[in-house]
């Protein structure tokens, strides 16, 4: 049997058992229970509700007719835990453990799902269900990276090969080196790390510079707060990695590729881990792939927590055993990378695109997206949404689509104040941009950048300026220290705006801000000092009013810096003292049962006493 | 203060067959780095010496690359490390409210360990579980994690959470 043929019937096997996820209706009374298995689920006790299942299922004989499958992230973190059950596609959302028994008992051994545990949007009015991907959350979204993600077992390589898995490779292994990096670059797929350079582009240069040795990393060192998607792929989808890697390997005529992960991933790397042993045992990486003469070996190297190691260099540097700081380019690691070799390096997003668009042609990822920016997009939508999640959407989606069709809009009736798009490197955007439609050209001009794609969403009581001092003491702790415009630059732009925040700022100190920034971003080495002025800027340019506010008026109008504020006690008081003791400071005057008065010298606004008060007496004006 | 235990034989032992499956790998420092923290919750100086040795790197590289990594240190941290994330997500959501809250409740800052080394506070780095913003976890090496999630940030959380060590 030729290594195709064995490939082939095993996708022909599994995907007899798995079409019944597909909404095709098995028979037989199959059913598949499909548990998220993320990082977030898994920290909302997604293990303990498998164990369950897993216990009633023994429990009601129902072993030959119920899987229990494991899956990586739906994207709906917001519900999580999340089970769904197929081939209803039944969407049962917070799932408590004390749940379990009765989704046993009624749907799967009575047939019937329990309405009353569903995600009550995936129940109509009429009493009929809606299937999981049809529900409001799913419905403008495009499933392209994340297109397996929580629909296969990550830990099983024969669902990811029932679902083409490895087909791509096949496909690339038969076709010229220059046809396939040609493929990828007539696709127009960008780095979706957030630079935005042409991946194919990056191909062929490495491919064009000639050396026996080359490597393929993978940059899985995803480092922006509030970005989580290159770590759900991998969670749940991780066998893409490794074929796009392959792929890329042949492409580029290198035989040996590294994955560059966080090692604050550890679900993410254990699963990466089975996945490469998994495709070595099934002959897809090792010698002689599909019985050719390409060879491909993976390896994993752990990161140790630093943000700056998410730029090229500096995580090759990381690689080698070094400090992970960045060098200058040129030479570029397509020319000069890991241990001096030609190298290219693509982000886990990118590279979870490369089987489909050799699968699917060039053709099917242009016609996606915008002109400029082709195919989807994963976010991290995150902050003040109410449905918090992992979201796949066309380049050119509205950002009013994201925040209120997805999203769900603000809640507490709060609101929308603004969005942070691409995290330390990004900006902010108002309602004002609400309708830009999001790709990579539209938020650089507007200030912004994709960055790795990171939203987190802002609402009323979030100040501007104290957001902007937030993104700054990161990239102060993080900047690696290599070249002064970052490594004292970021600084200086910190001190100001702590002053500012604190109530000691001066008109010019705004001036200064826009000038330093401005330098900082021409004159630094890396793309962390060249981004990290962003925050600063685009807060500046969009919400100056506020930024006045905390130097003239000395007041901060979300009512969120601590320095600017003052504590009063209403009249609610009942004078119980339990205030007076917790405060460090003795500024709290008042005898037992007298309303008590905050003495303004004194306080130091340490905020001790507002959770003591038990008639929520104490306020911040 | 009461100086921890940290190098033990049992533990040497370990590092010892790290450090032969690393010896000859290309760029082994950073796996075997990573191994020493796990192993010893910290990498202390004589452990540096070994590592130095059977590598053939100099100390003073050892040195800089533990100090340049957030995730390595050398003096030890407590039993039980009490991260509270400070990603985006969870800082729109005031999480440095908790942060302020366990200084308060057990008088360390953060980055900071108790004299009786029971407690580590971090202010952490984003943990990706964004949907359950604000987030803390409370890692111990031997019973692992346990994450709390959807704090509501309204007074007294970080005291019942600290109450169950």
């Amino acid at each position: 049997m030729t290594a195709l043929e064995k490939l082939n019937n095993t996708k022909q096997i599994t995907m007899k058992n798995l079409e019944l996820r597909l909404g095709k209706q098995a028979g037989d009374n199959k059913r598949h229970v499909l548990i998220c298995e993320g990082t977030g689920c898994l920290s909302a006790d997604a293990a303990k509700i498998e164990g369950i299942f897993a216990d009633e299922v023994k429990k009601n004989n129902l072993a030959d007719s119920v899987e229990i499958v494991r899956t990586g992230c739906f994207g709906y973190c917001q519900v999580g835990p999340i089970v769904i059950i197929y081939p209803e596609g039944s969407f049962y959302s917070r799932v408590k453990l004390e749940d379990i028994p009765k989704i046993v008992q009624e749907h799967l051994l009575g047939g019937a799902p329990v309405k009353d545990l569903l995600l009550p949007e995936a129940v109509n009015a009429d009493g009929s269900i809606t299937p999981f991907n049809d529900v409001p959350f799913y419905k403008i979204q495009k499933r392209v990276a994340l297109r397996l993600c929580g629909l296969v077992n990550p830990e099983n390589i024969t669902e990811y090969i029932a679902f083409d898995g490895y087909q791509a490779l096949n496909k690339v292994l038969g076709m010229k080196r220059e046809d396939v990096i040609k493929e990828i670059k007539d696709s127009g797929l960008r780095g979706r790390g957030g630079g935005g350079f042409s991946t194919g582009m990056k191909w062929e240069f490495c491919f064009k510079t000639e050396n026996a040795q080359k490597y393929v990393v993978c940059n899985a060192d995803e480092g922006d707060p509030g970005a989580f998607m290159d770590r759900s792929i991998l969670e749940g989808d991780p066998h893409s990695i490794i074929e796009a890697m392959a792929i890329a390997g042949y492409a580029i005529g290198a035989n040996k590729g590294f994955v560059y992960v966080r090692a604050e991933y550890p679900i993410a790397v254990n699963r990466l881990q089975l996945a490469i042993d998994q495709a070595k045992d099934f002959g897809l990486l090792g010698e002689k792939i599909f019985d050719t003469d390409f060879a491909f070996d993976l390896e994993i190297r752990l990161g140790a927590g630093a943000f700056v190691c998410g730029e090229e260099t500096a995580l090759l540097n990381s690689i080698e055993g070094k400090r992970g700081m960045p060098n200058p380019r040129p030479p570029f690691p397509a020319v000069k990378g890991l241990w001096g070799k030609p190298t290219i390096i693509n982000n886990v997003e990118t590279f979870a695109n490369i089987p489909q668009i050799i699968l699917n042609g060039a053709a099917w990822l242009n016609a996606m997206g915008t002109e400029k920016s082709n195919g989807t997009k994963v976010f991290a939508l995150g902050g003040k949404v109410e449905n918090a999640g992992l979201i796949e959407v066309p380049m050119g989606t509205t950002i009013r689509d994201i925040v209120y069709e997805i999203g769900g809009g603000i809640p507490n009736g709060k609101e929308f104040k603004a969005v942070q798009i691409g995290g330390p490197s990004g900006g902010c955007l108002t309602k004002d941009q609400l309708d830009a439609p999001i790709d990579y050209d539209s938020l650089l001009e507007l200030g912004a950048m994709m960055g790795s794609g990171g939203l987190v969403v802002m609402d009323e009581d979030n100040c501007m300026v104290d957001i902007a001092r937030f993104f700054l003491e990161f990239t102060v702790d993080e900047s690696c220290g290599k070249c002064p415009p970052c490594r004292v630059g970021t600084k200086r732009m910190l001190e100001t705006l702590i002053r500012i925040t604190e109530g000691k700022g001066e008109m010019e100190d705004l001036e200064r801000l826009e000038v330093l920034a401005n330098n900082i971003k021409a004159s630094s080495l890396c793309g962390l000092g060249q981004t990290a002025p962003n925050p600063v800027l685009s807060t500046l340019r969009y919400f100056r009013d506020e930024y006045i506010a905390h130097v003239k008026d000395k007041k901060c109008p979300a009512g969120a810096c601590t320095e600017l504020l003052e504590f009063f006690i209403e009249d609610s008081c009942k004078g119980c003292t339990l205030c007076k003791k917790a405060c460090p400071v003795d500024a709290i005057i008042g005898e037992r049962k007298e309303l008590h008065v905050i003495d303004q010298e004194k306080c130091v606004k340490c905020g001790a006493c507002i959770p003591k008060c038990p008639f929520k007496s104490i306020v911040k004006k | 203060m009461a100086k921890k235990e940290v190098v033990t034989p049992e533990r040497m032992k370990k590092l010892d067959a790290c450090l032969a499956a690393n010896k000859n790998r290309q760029g082994g420092l950073m796996p075997v780095l990573n191994e020493s923290q796990k192993i010893f919750g910290c990498i202390p100086v004589e452990v540096q010496k070994i590592i130095s040795k059977e590598l053939n790197i100099p100390m003073a590289e050892i040195y800089g690359v533990i100090t340049f990594y957030h995730q390595f240190s050398i003096e030890p941290k407590g039993d039980y490390i009490i991260s509270v994330c400070m990603g985006t997500a969870c800082y729109v959501k005031d999480a440095q409210k908790l942060v302020d809250e366990v200084t308060a409740e057990i008088g360390i800052g953060p980055s900071e360990t108790t004299p009786d080394y029971k407690f580590t506070l971090m202010a952490t780095r984003c943990v990706g579980a964004c949907g359950l913003a604000p987030v803390v976890i409370v890692n111990n090496r031997e019973k692992g994690d346990d994450v709390y999630g959807r704090l509501t940030v309204k007074g007294g959380e970080m005291k019942d959470i600290i109450s169950k060590y």
